[in-house]
């Protein structure tokens, strides 16, 4: 089973430019799948969540269609092949 | 992304211009007359603390970038900007277990003369971190982190954060920090302990107006001369103390207002400031439409307005906490920019301003600092030629 990550503009520096990152790995959770994603690219880890281990505010991450603040959180449960995107939130001046 | 425009950096001032998107450098000889301007670098990040580092052949930028969706991260630039780094992890982190988590950082100091890989930042949520590698790892000062106060700092306009970092030039163990809005702490024994230092500093917000800890320091500066002396900037209130900060006198007679955010001291005359005074809290632009530098060269007993060449008609601007420098030189250059994006300079001490930018993203920090691409001995010899041949004529 294939993780699909789609990677904003900004983190691309950390996936060697890559818009689209698929993983072969079985996660659990969102929160596991994240973290192959970190050890594949550590770059991504610290601009994802902070130091205390929570998604940045102004960071999304939809499961699917659906943001993972509406699901579960990171330990929404990820079942068969799945999409995930990593999106900056709409804000700011 | 936006086109960067390099500026080639010689021998002479180097102006390090953090904006709300981006950084810019803006270079001139040692006459200071004209001015190139480089930039934007790290477009669209804010950056809020710019640092130089030119020790032991060092050549070194730091821009201290806070995205505000990706976090903050300290960016370093060995070639004047046309590369920075970009690391994974940000070198400054709060250790696990500490509970803290990186929000901005807000200030980049070196550390004293002789200590030529120390570097210190001052963070949000209000923590300082020391680097003894010339900021490749850095180390989270604990003591302060732990104090017991820190549970009860309250943030103020601009987050809870350590924005002002002064090692004491004599005493390698006494540092004073200043935290918004919880006041100056110093420690003397190397950052084992800390204690408060703000004493005569007033809180006019609070209904105790000298509590133990709350003020609101805007800014703190001191001068290598006078070991001891440091002039601050407060949430209303312009102070001195002679006596590293044990107490403070308040120096605000002959101002317009005394709120404001930053000052800085000469770098040579330790009897001689600069400050931006601003209206009130509630009105955060210059008073009466009018830019105005003061200065004293008295230690506050007395201020002297400058205004040639700033607009004294509909010019309500601010100046932040970090917003205006000195250069080193002789005379000094004073540098200051404001929130509409304007760069100003003065190469005679305040007399008179030029204009160097308009237009820039608004501006939050300005750091100095004088490039040497000469070794400065021959600098010396080529004085010393001159002044035989002015005597021989």
């Amino acid at each position: 089973m294939a993780v699909t990550f789609h990677i904003p503009t900004y983190l691309r520096a950390f996936t060697h430019g890559e818009a689209r990152v698929d993983l072969d790995v079985v996660p659990g959770s969102v929160r596991d799948a994240l973290r192959a994603l970190y050890e594949a690219y550590p770059g991504i880890r610290d601009r994802v969540e902070t130091e205390l281990g929570e998604v940045r505010p102004h960071v999304n991450v939809f499961l699917g269609e659906e943001s993972i603040r509406w699901l579960g959180g990171l330990d929404t449960p990820v079942g068969g092949a799945t999409e995930i995107s990593i999106v900056p939130a709409v804000s700011g001046g | 992304m936006p086109k960067t425009r390099h500026v080639s950096v010689g021998d002479g001032v180097l102006l390090l211009v953090g904006t709300m998107k981006g950084a810019f450098l803006v270079h001139a000889d040692r006459s200071r007359k004209n001015w190139n301007v480089g930039g934007p670098y790290l477009a669209g990040e804010p950056i809020y603390a710019m640092a130089f580092d030119g020790r032991q052949g060092r050549r070194r930028l730091f821009a201290a970038g806070s995205n505000p969706v990706w976090g903050a991260t300290l960016h370093t630039s060995d070639d004047f900007g046309r590369t920075w780094t970009n690391p994974e992890n940000s070198p400054i982190r709060f250790p696990e277990g500490s509970g803290g988590a990186l929000k901005q950082i807000w200030q980049v100091t070196l550390g004293r003369p002789g200590e030529d890989n120390v570097l210190y930042a001052g963070v949000e949520p209000a923590a300082l971190f020391e680097s003894r590698d010339a900021g490749t790892s850095w180390t989270l000062a604990r003591a302060l982190w732990d104090h017991p106060h820190r549970p009860r700092w309250e943030p103020g306009f601009g987050g809870l954060c350590l924005h002002t970092i002064c090692p004491a030039p004599d005493d390698p163990g006494r540092i004073l920090v200043a935290i918004s809005s919880a006041g100056v702490y110093r420690t003397d024994d190397g950052g084992a302990s800390w204690t408060t230092a703000h004493r005569g500093v007033r809180a006019e917000f609070r209904p105790d107006t000298y509590p133990e800890f709350g003020q609101c320091v805007h800014k703190i500066d001191g001068n290598a001369a006078r070991p001891g002396r440091y002039f601050l900037q407060n949430h209303w209130g312009l102070y001195r103390t002679d006596d590293a900060g044990a107490t403070w006198t308040d120096i605000a007679d002959g101002v317009p207002s005394d709120f404001g955010f930053p000052v800085v001291c000469h770098p040579h005359d330790p009897d001689t400031a600069y400050i931006v005074p601003l209206e009130s809290d509630n009105f955060r632009c210059t008073p009466e439409g009018k830019l105005r530098v003061y200065r004293t060269r008295n230690a506050g007993k007395s201020w002297q307005p400058f205004s040639k060449g700033l607009p004294q008609a509909n010019a309500y601007e601010t100046v932040l906490r970090d917003g205006m420098g000195v250069d080193a030189l002789d005379p000094a250059g004073i540098y200051f920019g404001t929130r509409s994006g304007r760069l100003y300079a003065s190469r005679d001490e305040g007399r008179s301003w030029k204009l160097l930018a308009d237009g820039l993203p608004p501006i939050v920090c300005v750091k100095t600092a004088v490039i040497a691409t000469t070794k400065p001995r021959k600098r010396a010899t080529r004085r010393a030629q001159r002044r035989r041949r002015v005597h021989r004529a």
